[in-house]
């Protein structure tokens, strides 16, 4: 396969597309909504009305408006179905025919999505993300090549470390840093691992992107093994996301075939192979050790760093560890170039960033925005504010990790440096919208509850102190306190954040900490 | 062999490279408390007591597994790490059922000792009263997970030094238990040799010899040690 036979396929399968096409969603939040039965009898309408030769109905990844779904959507016209019965397809088909719609349209201006910035996203709700041709016919695996046969790898890492990509799994350490303490490390045996464990309540970014565009992040993967040296991949990915796993199955499949992953890659000497390795959902094993261990057949615990990954990861041979959607990020670097991704986002935070927004907020879904658009913007204005007319409390992000922004902080715009002032973190992206009607030592105690159970027990200020964290919360919570408890908490709060193994045990007292810096009066009145 | 010069403590010591801040401050006679360290096996930083302030980065650090470096200037014993780890004992204390006056180690424990060493004298944590099984299915030892605070001392002892990998660890958070075998009773797996070494590196009462009347069970860690000197190093010295 080279560079013409790429674009070659591409084109072909541009040429075979049909005049309008019929995008309906079939990611986890639409199929969970019965939009399979939508798209078949949306095929079967097409048929009925005679159109097959100017109409298609093709099954695409996540549309974004996950609140609404399943979500329909007529291209090239735009038009946007919501809630879609599978009784409403021929309403949709006639449409076509000049009649009146009788199925839910929505609004395919609204902030919600003119706000967006697609760049992880962007062939999101656009490409069947089974066919590896829709793929490539937006341009896909070209950057692959480009890298391959134009760029050293040195040069890639450098492109890579002008953009100034972070990693989007939580910490934002900077990508280019990392590729680049893997690529100087000696060694024959090198591994890029994908973080697909995503295992914060209530967010489902990764998800998606895997849903939808797997693709993506595949060539992402096989970028950096160029970069840094490896020839072996895996994607640890939870079991709870079947339909994940079974799409990247096809697609390695898919890519495989056309000489896009395995040996000699593009027929050059670039070896690269990728595995899946399922986890078993526990949240710690999302933290890179952890990881590792698991995919080396162990128990999933932590262990000390230094050594840290890039130095002694799999197998203890040098490994690089990123993110679903850091490595979603790649292939439009490549692209662009570095400077066109430094152009968006804030100062020291740069691109974009995918959030699952929800909550009690109106317009629930995946929206993809540049860093540095406030709080405000993404609750009020993209996501429509509090549902049935209540008041915004609080913003939670970064999961149990995370903490809480209060409502007179609105105005701050969402990147790394920011939400840290706060006292809080970007996470891996979950956004949860928290009304007036909701108890802050509440929430406080529902992560508690969360850390103490995914604890991985290894050390004693995680296992023991969340578990007595979690029962001085539940005290308050059910007023048989006292205040030396507070204290008594805070100062837990302050042993554990300091003692504690790994980022689990490190970040557990946050939503505590957070809400009792910015709430606590309700805790004070439980008192 | 290059040699790191650091202080601790306000005493400056000269070092091996590679050597733990541990192993640093023992050669210079300073103390630092631990928990899950044994002298012979690999060491796994999970206890925390062995936490010191290093100046400079702003975190603390397990002495057991971090290596010394030039001019490092490390602290043992501030205010703030006898504060956390006066809190981590407690916190040990109320996880588990450590009910000492009728345990076979009272008086030559290693997790009462400590939890004098550093002053605590209650728990202001509620105990849990976990309900956790004895094992004395084994002929001659037992174990009691009522005592037991996951150190898995005995989990490395016997896949390092034994090589049986009896031990491992069941489950996560506070529901963690040291398990035999594939969850079996201690006495029906064949893997273990009754070598005895589980019950010498065991730091609380928990693996104890059956028939040990209260107070009176001594455990032989240079036992440990010597053979892991032996191996490695050929000497059979105690
Ligand atoms: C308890 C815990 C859970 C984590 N879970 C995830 C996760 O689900 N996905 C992820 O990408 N990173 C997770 N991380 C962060 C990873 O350890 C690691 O930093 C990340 O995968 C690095 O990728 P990046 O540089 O692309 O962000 C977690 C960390 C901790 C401490
Ligand atoms: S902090 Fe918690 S999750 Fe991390 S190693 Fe310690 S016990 Fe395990
Ligand atoms: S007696 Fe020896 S073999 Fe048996 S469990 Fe203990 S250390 Fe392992
Ligand atoms: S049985 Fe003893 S040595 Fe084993 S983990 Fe428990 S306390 Fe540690
Ligand atoms: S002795 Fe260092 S952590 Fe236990």
């Amino acid at each position: 396969m080279d560079l013409k036979e790429l674009v070659e396929i591409g084109e072909k399968q541009r040429n075979s597309a049909k005049k309008i096409r019929i995008h309906c969603c079939n990611a986890a939040g639409c199929i969970s909504s019965n939009s399979s039965a939508v798209k078949d009898k949306l095929e079967i309408a097409v048929k009925e009305a005679g159109l097959q030769e100017t109409v298609e109905v093709a099954k695409v990844g996540c549309m974004k408006f996950c609140g609404r779904g399943p979500l329909v959507q007529v291209e090239p016209a735009g038009t946007l179905y919501e809630q879609v019965k599978p009784e409403d397809a021929a309403s949709i088909v006639a449409v076509l025919k000049g009649e009146e719609a009788t199925a839910k349209t929505g609004n395919a201006n609204h902030p919600f999505f003119t706000r967006q910035m697609p760049v992880v996203l962007e062939n999101s709700g656009k490409i069947n993300p089974e066919k590896i041709e829709e793929y490539i016919a937006a341009g896909g695996y070209q950057p692959l090549y480009r890298v391959i046969y134009e760029m050293s790898p040195n040069e890639v890492i450098d492109e890579l470390s002008h953009s100034g990509l972070r990693g989007r799994g939580g910490a934002g350490y900077p990508t280019g840093l990392k590729w680049a303490t893997v690529a100087k490390m000696s060694g024959e045996q090198k591994y890029v691992i994908c973080n697909a464990d995503e295992g914060d309540p209530g967010a489902f970014m990764d998800r998606a992107v895997l849903e939808s565009d797997p693709h993506r992040v595949l060539e992402g993967m096989a970028i950096a093994a160029y970069a840094v040296g490896a020839n072996s991949g895996y994607i640890y990915i939870r079991a709870e996301y079947p339909l994940a796993i079974d799409r990247l199955q096809k697609a390695i499949k898919q890519a495989k075939k056309l000489g896009i992953l395995g040996s000699q890659i593009f027929d050059s000497p670039f070896d690269f192979k990728i595995d899946i390795r399922v986890g078993a959902g526990a949240f710690v094993c999302g933290e890179e050790t952890a990881l590792i261990a698991s995919v080396e057949g162990k128990r999933g615990n932590p262990r000390p760093r230094p050594p840290y990954p890039a130095e002694s990861g799999l197998w203890g041979c040098p490994t690089l560890i990123n993110n679903v959607e850091t490595f979603a990020n790649i292939a439009p670097i490549v692209r662009e170039g570095g400077d066109w991704y430094r152009s968006i986002g804030t100062e020291k935070s740069k691109g974009t960033k995918v959030f699952a927004l929800t909550g009690k907020v109106k317009n629930t879904g995946l929206i993809e925005v540049p860093m540095g658009t406030t709080v405000r913007q993404i609750v009020e204005e993209m996501g429509g504010g509090v549902s049935n007319g209540g008041v915004v409390k609080a913003v939670q992000t970064g999961g149990p990790s995370g903490g809480c922004i209060p409502a007179d902080a609105l105005d701050t715009p969402v990147d790394y440096e920011h939400l840290r002032e706060l006292g809080t973190i970007m996470g891996s992206g979950g956004i949860i919208v928290i009304d007036n009607n909701t108890n802050m030592v509440d929430v406080a105690k529902f992560y508690m509850e969360f850390c103490q159970q995914e604890s991985c027990g290894k050390c004693v200020p995680c296992r023991a102190g969340t578990v007595q964290m979690y029962e001085i919360l539940d005290k308050i919570y059910h007023k048989r306190a006292n205040i030396a408890d507070i204290d008594k908490l805070e100062a837990l709060c302050h042993m554990v954040r300091d003692m504690s193994l790994c980022g689990l045990g490190q970040s557990a007292p946050n939503p505590v900490l957070s809400t009792l810096r910015y709430f606590r009066e309700e805790y004070l009145e439980l008192i | 062999m290059a040699v790191k010069t650091l202080k601790i403590n306000d005493i400056y010591v000269a070092v091996e490279e590679g050597l733990t801040i541990l192993k640093a401050a023992q050669e210079a006679g300073i103390y630092i408390p631990t928990l899950c360290h044994l002298e012979g096996v690999s060491d796994i930083g999970a206890c925390r007591m062995c936490m010191v302030e290093v100046e400079g980065i702003n975190k603390l650090l397990p002495a057991c597994v971090t290596e010394v470096a030039e001019e490092m200037v490390v602290r043992t014993n501030t205010a703030k790490l006898k504060e956390y780890r006066r809190m981590n004992m407690e916190l040990l204390f109320a996880e588990g059922n450590h009910v000492c006056s009728v345990c076979v180690v009272n008086g030559n424990c290693e997790l009462q000792n400590l939890a004098v060493e550093v002053g605590m004298e209650h728990c202001r944590f509620s105990y849990r009263f976990p309900d956790k099984p004895v094992d004395i299915s084994h002929p001659q030892f037992g174990i009691d997970h009522n005592r037991c605070i996951l150190c898995t001392r005995c989990v490395r002892v016997c896949d390092e030094v034994e090589g049986a990998h009896v031990w491992d660890i069941a489950h996560r958070g506070e529901e963690c238990k040291i398990i035999s075998g594939l969850n079996q009773p201690w006495g029906e797996v064949d893997a273990c040799t009754s070598c005895g070494k589980c019950v010498n590196a065991c730091p609380t009462g928990s693996i104890f010899h059956k028939s040990t009347p209260v107070a009176v069970m001594k455990r032989d860690r240079g036992s440990l040690e010597f053979l892991s000197t032996a191996r490695e190093k050929k000497q059979w010295t105690r």
